[in-house]
């Protein structure tokens, strides 16, 4: 059987921009990137770490550090925390080094608010069960988080919670907290 | 070596319910791998509470589905689109893309189908044979070598994740201290429980995993990076020809030989065989200016090898209970929550379980042959559903399917705490794998190694006087040494350069 040559010309005009050699197209990645968070960051993280590694360091005292024959509850975190102490001062001392993560954006908002949905849910759903609640999420991840138009968002937030209910109450009958 | 235990492991995978549970985890591989964003791990993750109603060969049949699944869905963005749906995928788009360009996209697909499923059947084949010693052999295996075994899993695993060293560190370092919180094992006080009384049992796996992975990944989608594909409209012929097939069998069985070995160690796994696989190719290659042209053999042998790397990661968690990457160490979680603790008793305790998971690899890698095929033009229909749709249904999923582990609202917290966790991990450069592998293998760890040194009377050399535990310490050492002697080399190197 002999392939036919011609079969998916729609796919050369699949990417934004072409690439060619694999050098370019690797380059071509590295732009895409989100851009990259300085040391700043890595040196916060490194303190962070660090200042849980003394808080580590702290419980692990009041809970009795044992010895090396006779390990107490504390032996195993107090070495942990160490651990995460002198891992955080290197990373403090690294920061130019140690690689990057991403800056945070402007963007950033839409995952504060995207997680205050989901708490809020989590503070509903013992009220009034979960029909609501889900509905009212899938409403905003419709259309605020989406940029979906009104109608399919109605539609998204009046079925999805119609569907799950389908699912976790009627099929699976979970005790998922449910008002109807 | 005794087959009754292996063949009646069929008698187990075809059961109607366990043929249906292997059939939905590969086709939510497939699809999972097909749309960019989640991952094998999160996506396991978030079904583990619907794990928990199932048997457990059942489950961990239906999760290990998903995980080799996604290695054949990664595929085809890959190909078609220029966008890995996995990371194993990623050496895929060098040669897959520019075939695609050529308008040889479907010979790629099914070239890449044919090798996944050469390259994940021999391994199982391997794994059938090689996976019954490695857990005679690990069966004298004692605290003292646990200890260390559990240790270089995990520095295995962050030495060779995407971030540095110490970063990976750090993330299992967390993850060690939070396996701490709770009540402690060898003396009942409690650890680092602030009062709580949902900690005093202990912090759940399933909650961490689904957060750090699951809302951490959905978390992170949100922010626009460059997402937007535009899928093709169909593909069709998805037969590569009889020269094509050829061309590519040398390139499909040297991939799955690489795949079955670098997917035994920990951190090894599907990602790095595929790179391995594809450097070799081309090294070996006569013409290796080919290679980024539309080369069959670029396509084959890396989907071959990430196949074959995420079947045989299957064997130091049945065997030793060490899981090498992030997604086994979910099902490690999985298998932990149903009772069945994966170790060197496991092929004997529970050999229906051991060969029911083993066997029913060969029949979903049938079955995605099966779909990959065929259905590849559905599949690529499924691209154009808007991510913006799915997020909803993957967040209510998640929070909904974490309140029915232990009916507890408390837990659906958790998820969200754990969620915000693993987003700003990844945003400042942290990998969220080591953590919940560090977690998982924490009890082990810190049990193992409170009973060795008991053993030991408090001398640490002890772990040195063992055979076995001596070995691993030299392997441990050389771990560790290994990086920094390169570095050391390089940097002399360069110097020479320099005069």
């Amino acid at each position: 059987m002999t392939p036919d040559r011609a079969e998916t010309p729609v796919t050369a005009e699949a990417g934004p921009t072409e690439a060619g050699s694999v050098d370019e197209l690797v380059a071509q990645w590295e732009d895409e990137k989100p851009p990259a968070s300085g040391p700043v960051t890595n040196v916060a993280t490194g303190a962070l770490v660090a200042l849980l590694g003394v808080a580590g360091v702290i419980g692990s005292r009041s809970l009795g550090v044992g010895s090396a024959s006779e390990p107490a509850p504390g032996t195993w975190p107090l070495i942990i925390s160490i651990g995460l102490v002198v891992l955080g001062l290197v990373l403090v001392m690294r920061a130019r080094t140690a690689g990057f993560g991403e800056k945070f954006s402007v963007d950033s908002w839409r995952v504060a608010s995207g997680l205050a949905t989901m708490i809020a849910f989590t503070l509903l759903i013992g009220e009034i069960g979960f029909e609501i609640p889900a509905a009212l999420l899938a409403f905003f991840w419709l259309k605020v988080l989406g940029n979906e138009g009104w109608r399919s968002s109605v539609i998204g937030a009046v079925l999805m919670p119609v569907v799950f209910y389908l699912i976790f109450v009627t099929a699976l009958s979970t005790n998922i907290p449910h008002r109807f | 070596m005794d087959f009754a235990p292996v063949i009646d492991g069929f008698g187990v995978v075809l059961q109607p319910e366990n043929l249906l549970y292997c059939l939905i985890g590969v086709t939510v591989g497939m699809l999972i791998g097909v749309l960019p964003g989640l991952g094998p791990a999160a996506t396991v993750a978030i079904l583990l509470p619907i794990t928990l109603t199932v048997e457990p060969v059942t489950a961990i049949i239906m999760l290990a589905g998903i995980f080799y699944g996604a290695q054949y869905g990664g595929t085809i963005t890959s190909v078609l689109l220029r966008l890995p749906g996995e990371a194993s995928s990623v050496v895929t788009v060098f040669d897959g893309y520019a075939m695609a360009r050529q308008g040889r996209a479907g010979a790629a697909l099914g070239i890449a189908a044919i090798g996944s499923f050469v390259g994940g059947t021999l391994a199982i084949i391997g794994l059938t044979f090689f996976a019954p010693l490695v857990a005679s052999f690990a069966l004298d295996f004692g605290p003292p070598e646990y200890t260390i075994l559990a240790l270089l899993g995990i520095l295995l695993v962050a030495s060779v994740g995407s971030g540095t060293l110490v970063k990976a560190l750090i993330a299992a370092a967390i993850g060690l201290l939070l396996a701490t919180i709770g009540r402690d094992s060898f003396t009942g006080s409690e650890r680092f429980t602030f009062g709580i009384l949902q900690l005093s049992d202990a912090l759940d796996f399933v909650p961490i995993a689904m957060g750090v992975f699951g809302l951490g990944e959905i978390l992170y989608n949100l922010e626009d990076r460059n997402n937007n594909t535009k899928a093709p409209t169909k593909v069709t012929k998805v037969l590569p020809s009889k020269a094509e097939l050829k061309q590519s069998s040398g390139a499909i069985g040297r991939g799955s030989v690489i795949g079955f070995f670098l997917g035994i160690l920990p951190g090894g796994g599907a990602v790095l065989s595929s790179l391995a696989a594809y450097a070799y190719e081309k090294k070996r290659s006569k013409n290796p200016e080919r290679f980024g042209q539309g080369a069959i053999e670029g396509v084959a042998a890396p989907e071959s090898a990430n196949n074959a790397a995420a079947t045989s990661s299957f064997i130091p968690l049945l065997t030793l209970g060490i899981p090498a990457n992030a997604t086994i160490a979910v099902i490690y979680g999985a298998l932990l929550i149903q009772g069945v603790t994966p170790g060197p008793q496991l092929v004997e305790d529970h050999p229906d379980i051991f060969w029911g998971v083993v066997n029913s690899m060969y029949i979903g890698n049938v079955f995605l042959l099966i779909m990959s095929i065929p259905l590849i033009g559905l599949f690529v229909k499924i691209l154009q559903v808007r991510a913006a749709i799915l997020a909803p249904i993957t967040v209510l999923i998640t929070l909904i399917g974490a309140y029915t582990i232990n009916n507890s609202v408390f837990d659906i917290f958790l998820v969200c705490l754990f969620g915000a966790i693993g987003y700003l991990m990844k945003k400042v450069g942290l990998e969220p794998g080591p953590l919940v592998l560090a977690f998982v293998l924490g009890v082990l760890l810190e049990s193992s190694l409170r009973r060795s040194l008991i053993l030991f009377g408090g001398d640490p050399t002890g772990f040195l006087g063992r055979p076995i535990s001596g070995t691993l310490v030299a392997i441990l050492v050389a771990v560790i040494a290994f990086p920094l002697i390169a570095k050391l080399w390089k940097s002399k190197s360069k110097q020479k350069e320099l005069v």
